[in-house]
């Protein structure tokens, strides 16, 4: 369901937001964040993407204004905001628990921004019924939140944070709170409001099924610091570092060393089998690498391949049936366990493997990473 | 043991403590319509000490002097209260801020009798001094004051507790400055608490006596001042009459806040079914 990057938008890019060497301590020795930098471009979704205490919702709220940093500065269209207090920046944030005030009704949520600025009367009432019909709201504008299901509140938060146009708007895990079945749609109703508004975006997320899925750039981040920063695809084909590989998705990783190292192809020598890797490596012969191989690629046969290269053989010791697809998980004859996933492209489960079986497993010269890291 | 058994096991057992709960005020409400000068002895219905209650100057003046207090040191209660309440919610880091902490709540365990004496040596000495206060309705105000503000501050500081802090952060991120934060957002959320902070408050004030013994001064008795006086001296059937008075509004009070109650939390439940059938149309 991952939809395109959107790097459609202007050839010459504006930057928006731009944080330079941001460092965060809290009680003089805990790096919440630690000298992060980076750039967010005009109309950009940008996702920070990691697990828990790895300082991604501190930095966002440093963007909010609701912690300063310890060191560093932060600039939003060239304009220093690294000491703005909240009520006074562009920004506006939409809160993981929608955080919708309960005493006041929804279009009396929508309006409550517009009212701090002293807007006139009618152009408030014109700016809500809009942001109302942006999320199909207006039949619900006089409910109070506990009267709305969970996706409706949802939209009543992120309309109330778009209400004000910020330059800005900042995501906390925005589909957090809701059911796994509700999410996939809510997503795309969400990017679709976005990209309608055109508001550059950075939001926090623990899911990188969500990140991948709304943002046109992902920052992995982990223990306060940047692991990779770079487009969904590349982040998920082309991993830097044996952390990011592991986060983003399902991964095997054969430890092994350079043997080969020419322009075109590299070979590494592993414990389990020889990898034949189809491009050159920034590496040199003798190195230790790890071999990065995503389950997908790798096809299962009951056969022995006739190659010298590229396969493996095992057990078959698990067999986890997901309805669009089947991981094997393959017991190798030096111990180590991987995942290889099947599609179940035809409604008997294809390649006809069971526990117990022995079955090999293959893959394309292009198919893994190696990384160095 | 059977399941019958048991159920009438669990209706003697309740019938036993609704008797004791409530047959000694029942007794009361209805000796208060005896006739007769002997509070034990029956002799026939009648609002003879109706009467004589309304002839009993001190007694009302007494229960006049009680509502004052009890509401004016109610307000004040919750006034500070909720700044304590604030201050240990909002605030997680200033000195004194666990000193604070725990001598908010001393009131709460500390014997009223002894708060009440050291309350009047404290005002004694501080007379002695200055000249002032003298003894009366201020003093007893400060007293409920005092030991209301740690009663208001556990009830604000349990609400305040439950509200979601990201409330506050979002009517800021929206343009509010901390002053407003409170007005729009926090001070109309805390409503329903301060509602009962102050019912809480104000029913302790209505009922002590220790603190008010302690601390009044002459011509000022509050009511329970004199109830306890009176029944010292023989008991008196007007005594029967103004408890009766005060049940019958407490009990209107109770049952009116209980069907409002029950009323808004039905109402809540149907919207929120209504929300959650409409959403899967």
């Amino acid at each position: 369901m991952a939809t395109a990057p959107k790097e459609t938008n202007k050839a010459a890019q504006e930057v928006l937001l731009r944080v330079e060497n941001v460092t965060k301590v809290y009680d003089g020795t805990v790096k919440a964040v630690d000298d992060v930098s980076l750039t967010v471009m005009k109309g950009e979704i940008f996702a920070l993407l990691g697990g828990s205490g790895c300082g991604k919702s501190t930095l966002l709220r440093m963007m909010a204004g609701f912690e300063t940093p310890t060191k560093g500065k932060i600039f939003l269209a060239n304009q220093d905001i690294t000491n703005l207090p909240p009520f006074q920046r562009p920004i506006n944030m939409m809160f993981q628990s929608y955080a919708l005030f309960p005493h006041l009704s929804v279009w009396e949520n929508v309006a409550f921004g517009l009212k701090r600025d002293g807007m006139p009367k009618d152009e408030i009432a014109d700016r809500v019924e809009k942001m109302l019909s942006l999320a199909q709201l207006n039949k619900y504008a006089k409910r109070k939140p506990h009267q709305l299901s969970g996706g409706q509140q949802q939209r009543v938060a992120l309309v109330r944070s778009l209400a004000k146009r910020p330059q800005l708007l900042l995501l906390d895990e925005p589909l957090g709170a809701l059911d796994k079945k509700l999410r996939e749609t809510t997503q795309l109703e969400l990017v679709n409001i976005i990209e309608e508004v055109g508001v550059t975006c950075v939001l926090v997320t623990h899911d990188q099924e969500e990140a991948m899925t709304m943002a046109s750039r992902i920052a992995v981040m982990s223990e306060g610091y940047f692991l990779q920063v770079g487009a969904p695809d590349a982040v998920y084909e082309m991993p830097n570092s044996r952390k990011v590989a592991d986060f983003i998705g399902n991964v095997n990783i054969f430890e092994g060393k350079i043997e080969e190292d020419e322009p075109d192809h590299v070979t590494v020598r592993c414990p389990e089998c020889i990898h034949y890797v189809g491009h050159g490596v920034s590496g040199h012969p003798g190195m230790d690498v790890g071999v990065a191989l995503r389950p997908e690629k790798i096809m299962l046969s009951k056969d022995k391949p006739n190659s010298d290269y590229n396969w493996c053989a095992g057990e078959v010791i698990e067999i986890v049936y997901f309805g669009a697809h089947t991981t094997y998980h393959l017991k190798l004859d030096s111990g180590k366990v991987i995942k290889a996933q099947e599609l179940n492209n035809t409604r008997d489960l294809s390649c006809g493997l069971t526990w117990g079986d022995r079955a090999y497993a293959s893959w394309n010269n292009l198919a893994m990473v190696v990384l160095t890291q | 043991m059977s399941n019958a058994s048991n159920k009438v096991f669990a209706k003697t057992w309740m019938i036993a403590v609704y008797v004791f709960l409530y047959l000694p005020i029942i007794t009361l409400v209805v000796f208060s319509f005896n006739d007769s000068k002997l509070v034990t002895v029956w002799s026939h219905a009648s609002f003879r000490w109706y009467a004589a209650l309304a002839q009993d100057s001190d007694l009302i003046s007494a229960v006049l002097l009680s509502l004052e207090i009890a509401g004016l040191s109610a307000l004040m209660s919750v006034f500070f209260g909720t700044f304590t309440a604030f201050a240990l919610n909002r605030y997680k880091r200033f000195k004194g801020r666990t000193l604070l902490t725990s001598m908010s709540s001393m009131p709460l365990v500390m014997p009223d009798v002894i708060v009440g004496l050291s309350l009047l040596l404290m005002i004694v000495s501080v007379q002695n001094w200055l000249g002032f206060p003298e003894r009366g309705l201020f003093t007893i105000l400060l007293g409920h004051a005092l030991l209301g503000t740690a009663y208001a501050a556990v009830v604000v500081t349990s609400r305040l507790r439950e509200m979601d802090s990201k409330l506050d952060e979002a009517a800021m991120d929206l343009g509010c400055k901390p002053m407003q934060v409170f007005t729009l957002v926090t001070f109309p959320l805390l409503v329903p608490a301060l509602v009962s902070a102050f019912l809480l408050t104000f029913t302790l004030s209505f009922d002590d006596v220790v603190l008010s013994s302690f601390l009044s001064g002459p011509g000022y008795s509050t009511m329970p001042m004199v109830i306890f006086s009176r029944a010292r001296l023989g008991l008196n059937p007007t005594i029967n009459a103004v408890a009766t008075v005060t049940i019958t509004v407490v009990t209107i009070a109770v049952i009116a806040s209980s069907f409002y109650t029950s009323h808004q939390e039905r109402k809540r439940k149907r919207e929120e079914a209504q929300a959650y059938s409409d959403s899967n149309k």
